[in-house]
């Protein structure tokens, strides 16, 4: 039933350089082969969706093929974020899942309502990080079939 | 008294697939709970009728007479009470086409209807793994 493993790139979007360091380190662990990029707020984020300032030199390459998503960030927070790319008919299409340690419902109420395609909390330990890390990326990269890019 | 709600709903015009899904939640021992629905006109009367308390999570099919799965997912997507119910798109299709449009209307998930029974066991496996055990779903609303 799984598929050949696609060959998206995995895009991350996280303020803190320990939590990057750690779904880093998951994926890796997880055997995920996938190329993880990483941005560290809503701002870098849209930059990088829209291949602009820093981004520019990524022009013509392909979109990623899903977005890992932190809601607290300073600058441009996630459910910011989180609007525009399911506002923009250039992006939307793009699976977002929040990743956060928020489990408040008003959270998982308001980002659903936004689009959100699933929403998941971090768990406390490294090791229930690396397997939830490990279910969602074979989710997506293993199961679903993905707009292509 | 509301009927006891199911999680999951099932929008499929086909009595055997219908079947097949329901005999693999059994077969893989799921905790989830099946209803379906035949068509998206019965779907969207399942979903605002405040009989049936709404479903966790909605598997669509896209190829359903009197409303399909596209324009069902439209109306689902437009309405502010439904809206937020994660929909996974459940089909036969693998056309490009299909996927991205399916995406951009914002279904949740765009899968493949897998044709031997060991794969529909493995899809629910996979699926219930994800939504329901990993996944934080929107409660209910009232």
């Amino acid at each position: 039933m799984s598929k050949p493993h696609k060959p998206i790139t995995i895009l991350l979007a996280d303020d803190d350089p320990e939590d990057r360091m750690l779904a880093h380190d998951a994926l890796q662990e997880s055997r995920v082969a996938n190329r993880l990029d990483m941005v560290v707020d809503g701002e870098d984020l849209m930059d990088y969706l829209h291949r602009r300032g820093p981004y520019a030199s990524l022009n013509g390459n392909p979109l990623p093929g899903l977005i890992l998503l932190d809601l607290n960030m300073p600058r441009k927070d996630g459910r910011e974020a989180l609007r525009e790319i399911k506002s923009d008919p250039k992006l939307r299409r793009i699976p977002v899942v929040v990743l956060t340690t928020s489990r408040a419902e008003e959270d998982i109420f308001r980002t659903y309502d936004l689009g959100v395609n699933s929403f998941v909390t971090k768990p406390v330990t490294f090791e229930q990080l690396v397997e939830v890390i490990k279910t969602v990326s074979r989710y997506w990269v293993e199961f679903v079939e993905l707009p292509s890019s | 008294m509301k009927p006891v709600p199911a999680n999951i709903l099932l929008a499929d015009d086909d009595p055997d697939d219908r079947m097949l899904i329901r005999e693999a939640l059994q077969e893989g021992r799921l905790a989830q709970t099946l209803d379906s629905v035949e068509d998206g006109e019965e779907l969207l009367g399942r979903l605002r009728d405040h009989a049936h308390q709404p479903p966790r999570l909605i598997l669509l099919d896209l190829n359903m007479p009197r409303k399909d799965g596209r324009e069902a997912l439209r109306e689902i997507k437009s309405d502010p009470k439904l809206r937020r119910i994660p929909v996974v798109v459940l089909t036969t299709s693998d056309s490009e086409d299909d996927i991205a449009r399916m995406y951009d209307l914002g279904a949740s998930s765009f899968i493949v209807k897998p044709r031997k029974f060991e794969h529909v066991v493995e899809m629910m496996r996979e699926l219930s793994r994800y939504w329901f055990d990993t996944v934080q779903l929107p409660a209910p609303a009232e």
